[in-house]
């Protein structure tokens, strides 16, 4: 009985050492939003699935704001950041984003490496109606009052490197892409350049993300034998396609693609030759320097984080919307959210390292320079072909060419190409 | 969106031949994936759900012993040993007390392959650099196949699995080594030192993970902490369709297994042929709840009645 009651008593206590603990824990976290000044939230992957290229869009997060507040803050004010670890998790990132919005109140949200993950949060996002910048390349197509989409979309990086393929080597195309959202639609955008341009599609596959045996693959393209693969592969297992290839000798096959070399630098992980003649279309990589007037992004960057193993795509992202918020917040004169929406709804010039790029106010979207990088047998990267794209997908084609105008509508759909193609 | 399925193979003697790579390729990969957990959860009753993580240690060990600059075969020799000492670490000092305490044993095992994972993760980085597939590949009109994965793995797997029935059933150690583990009581009072075999028998299961992570180190594409999961479904699954027996149930297993695997890849894409993996699963543990050689010893068992 006695002993019975004294586990009792010190289950109880460590109960409510923890229960201290988980306290502390909140208020010493949520105390950016509570004092007052400016907060933002940072949710990037630093570990999971997605930390390969998560961990570079956080550091480069990170890198932009403690700028910005070496050099004095914003209006005179420190910004604190909110940054805990989603760790690749859609449902952590939901309990994540309902904090941080309503917890810390953050006045800005950088959050998301994959489309799945910007649309497990995307209902939270409109339901509290918060400013949200989402960084990575994708399918395209939101349309949506307080987000901004500011990475390049399918349209953009397909719509540089197919044609470019096609004009090379053939119009035979297959399509390999990886099976949710993203690859889905990137798929179909293909099929919709192809149409356009008169290609043909030869062969279409779409492959699960644990998927990490492309034998059946690889013999199924060697049977269509295309003049070139367009890949939408996404993700740590699905990597091991480009080993495979080189495995069984078929780097004379080209390679198009929009995720792989500028997300996951495959060309520095992979022994040559395996991603010899892969063409991407990218707006950034890290080989590509900063091309402002005595810009120094990339030697700042690894000044702050020496143990970065790559500057990515996306990562450049979120180092200009950073910049591109910081600026509109100075204009709008305050931190006020809809305010500072209204303001970046007038379309801004900014510049970026990757060049000087446009925001476009009535579509949330940039207009980003676009290149086709190429790994050679070497895997050394060379830049070609370089061209401005706007987003003209939401900008002319959507509804029925009227397109999508958040200026004067209010909106939160993604649109897809079959809204718009037969596909 | 998903009638955009993969346009099947047309039947040819080469993609025969293609279809029989793809088998291969897929047999080795699951007898190799499942033997360690097969050992360690036949032989000791303990589910080990870090399994996934043990082989990444072995993936580990060869690759920064590769990437030191040691000839891959000796770096995969060291991801051997160094996941074999790792094993007994934890046998000693966590398993052991967890022998016929089959839930515990799932629920530690587990939070140890957290720990492991994200102990790579801080020490290791995001990545460690790949290392390229060895051995070219063997073409056919118009097809290839790897050698290494078609070809060597496979043969190696079947060696494993032969070498493992000689040294449970011919050697002195197998013998005492089962004793142990039908009845340690009795093994005991026959002067077998049943917490040695204990040791032995977790370590070897360890070192056969190990193997499996050296052998897969080049041919796994990125090596990140969270592989270990890439293995953990197919062990798995065949660990339950093979049943008790831990060398037949692994070669049963993983033949019908990948039977179903590669021709569903072959003939509608690799989404169809991981469906039909695990369908076939559901199915057989609907129809033979014990598994492949629990049927067949039972079958044997009401034969011998009969006579």
């Amino acid at each position: 009985m006695r002993s019975d009651r004294v586990s009792r008593r010190s289950v109880l206590a460590a109960a409510g050492t923890g229960l201290g603990m988980s306290v502390a824990g909140c208020s010493g976290s949520g105390g950016g939003g509570d004092s007052g000044g400016p907060t933002v939230g940072i949710l990037e992957d630093r570990s999971g699935n997605f930390q390969l290229n998560g961990t570079s869009k956080w550091q480069a997060t990170r890198l932009a704001i403690e700028e910005i507040n070496e050099n004095g803050g914003l209006l005179g004010e420190q910004i604190e950041i909110v940054d805990p670890d989603p760790q690749s998790d859609n449902s952590r990132y939901q309990e994540l984003t309902e904090k941080l919005i309503l917890q810390d109140q953050v006045d800005a949200l950088w959050a998301g490496y994959s489309s799945a993950t910007r649309e497990a949060i995307r209902p939270i996002i409109n339901e509290n109606e918060q400013l949200y910048f989402y960084t990575t390349q994708y399918e395209g197509g939101v349309c949506d009052n307080t987000i901004f989409p500011v990475g390049s979309t399918a349209r953009q990086q397909l719509g540089i490197v197919t044609p470019y393929l096609a004009d090379e080597f053939g119009d035979d195309i297959y399509i390999i892409a990886a099976d949710y959202n993203f690859g889905q639609l990137s798929g179909d955008w293909v099929n919709v350049l192809a149409q356009e341009n008169g290609y043909n599609i030869v062969g279409e596959e779409y492959i699960p993300l644990s998927e990490t045996d492309f034998s059946s693959v690889i013999n199924r393209i060697q049977e269509e034998d295309p003049d070139f693969i367009m890949s939408m592969l996404v993700g740590a297992n699905h990597e091991n396609f480009y080993d495979q290839r080189a495995t069984n000798g078929m780097e004379d096959i080209p390679i198009g693609t929009s995720t792989t070399l500028a997300q996951g630098h495959e060309h520095i992980r992979y022994d040559p030759p395996a991603l010899t003649n892969v063409y991407a279309g990218v707006s950034y990589m890290e080989e590509l320097g900063d091309m402002r007037e005595g810009g120094t992004f990339v030697e700042d960057f690894y000044d702050r984080w020496p143990d970065a193993s790559y500057l990515n795509q996306e990562a450049q992202n979120n180092y200009f919307s950073v910049y591109l918020w910081a600026e509109a917040v100075e204009e709008a004169g305050t931190f006020d959210q809809q305010e500072v929406i209204d303001v970046l709804e007038q379309g801004r010039d900014i510049s970026a390292p990757s060049g000087e790029l446009t925001l476009d106010g009535a579509t949330h979207h940039m207009e980003h320079e676009m290149r086709v990088a190429r790994a050679d047998e070497n895997h050394e990267i060379s830049f070609d072909g370089q061209r401005r794209i706007e987003p003209t997908f939401l900008r002319e084609e959507v509804e029925g060419g009227a397109g999508c105008d958040l200026t004067t509508e209010d909106k939160t759909t993604q649109y897809v190409p079959s809204d718009v193609y037969d596909v | 969106m998903i009638d955009a399925a993969a346009t099947p193979l047309q039947l040819s003697a080469p993609s025969l031949g293609a279809l029989l790579f793809q088998f291969l390729n897929s047999f080795g990969f699951i007898i190799l994936a499942t033997v360690g957990l097969a050992i360690i959860f036949g032989m000791m009753g303990v589910i080990n759900l870090a399994h996934g993580e043990f082989i990444l240690i072995g993936v580990y060990g060869t690759a920064l012993t590769y990437h030191a600059g040691i000839p891959l075969p000796l770096a995969m020799v060291a991801g051997v040993v160094v996941t074999t000492i790792f094993g007994v670490i934890v046998e000693r000092t966590v398993v052991r007390h967890l022998y016929d305490r089959l839930l515990d044993s799932m629920v530690a095992t587990w939070g140890l392959a957290l720990v492991i994972s994200q102990l790579l993760l801080i020490v290791f980085g995001s990545s460690l650099d790949s290392i390229s597939t060895p051995m070219g590949s063997v073409s056919y009109g118009p097809f290839s196949s790897s050698i290494y994965r078609s070809i060597f793995l496979p043969i190696v797997a079947v060696a494993v699995l032969g070498g493992l029935y000689v040294l449970f059933t011919r050697t002195e150690f197998g013998v005492k080594a089962r004793a142990t583990i039908k009845d340690p009581e009795t093994a005991r009072a026959m002067g077998v030192d049943t917490d040695r075999m204990y040791v032995s028998t977790f370590a070897i299961g360890s070192a056969l993970a190990g193997l499996t992570g050296a052998l897969y180190a080049p041919a796994l594409g990125s090596i990140t902490p969270n592989r270990g999961s890439t293995f953990l479904v197919e062990a798995f699954v065949a660990v339950v369709v093979g049943g008790p027996s831990v060398i037949v149930g692994t070669l049963s297993a993983s033949a019908v297994l990948s039977v179903f695997n590669a021709t569903g890849s072959f003939f509608f894409g690799t989404f169809i042929g991981q469906m039909l993996l695990l369908l076939v699963a559901i199915v057989a543990l609907r129809l033979l709840p014990d598994g492949i050689t629990g049927y067949v010893k039972d079958w044997q068992q009401r034969r011998r009645a009969e006579q």
